[in-house]
């Protein structure tokens, strides 16, 4: 699944260190979520939305 | 990228140095007590199934760590090393056991058996998730 994390990451000055820390995941799960090796759960999408105060659609986009 | 540890992982490590500690005492021990004492009955049943504790021990922590691991992408890549493992040792043992029906090796196991494999097995799987997700995970 495409996403926009990196960009938003990226606006915000934000490394995947600092994402991670925020969202309490391991880098690791930050760089797999990015480079589209990884597709969150539900509650972790829900997660990464109230963080950037977006919904998940503007986040998370269809293949 | 640096090695993530959670507390579930620094638990996990905590009880496998305790669990490997208890077996590498109480394996010569009890092969010490075999060789020199006279053992028989259900007090040697009890301590030859003694050594086999421990590395019992050893599944049990892994299992807790799929539970207690908070990391959903760390979880999903133990699940997997986890899976390989499995499917690693028990295709090692099928093998084996056919070889030995056969008399194309010798009956017995040399020391080597289906715990050793799954452990070796976790490496196959570690390796699996580098070449297939690019990291291992967190532990092995």
């Amino acid at each position: 699944m495409k996403n926009r994390l990196k960009i938003l990451r990226a606006e915000r000055d934000w490394s995947q260190g600092d994402l991670a820390e925020r969202l309490q995941v391991s880098r690791q799960s930050v760089n797999a979520i990015e480079t589209g090796k990884y597709d969150p759960s539900l509650p972790l999408a829900f997660r990464i939305a109230d963080l950037f105060d977006l919904s998940i659609e503007e986040i998370f986009l269809k293949d | 990228m640096a090695m993530y540890k959670s507390p579930a992982t620094k638990r996990y490590v905590v009880r496998l140095v305790v669990l490997m500690t208890a077996y590498l005492v109480a394996l010569p021990v009890t092969n010490w007590l075999f060789k020199n004492g006279n053992m028989s009955g259900a007090l040697a049943y009890a301590l030859a199934v003694l050594p086999a504790l421990p590395i019992i021990g050893v599944f049990w922590a892994v299992m807790r760590l799929l539970v207690e691991e908070p990391d959903e992408f760390i979880r999903m890549l133990l699940v997997r090393q986890c899976l390989v493992a499995t499917g690693f040792c028990l295709t090692v043992m099928t093998i084996w056991q056919f070889l030995q029906n056969f008399h194309l090796l010798p009956f017995g196991d040399g020391g080597f058996g289906a715990a050793f494999f799954w452990f070796l097995g976790l490496g196959v799987g570690a390796l699996y998730n580098k070449l297939t997700v690019g990291t291992a995970g967190s532990c092995w």
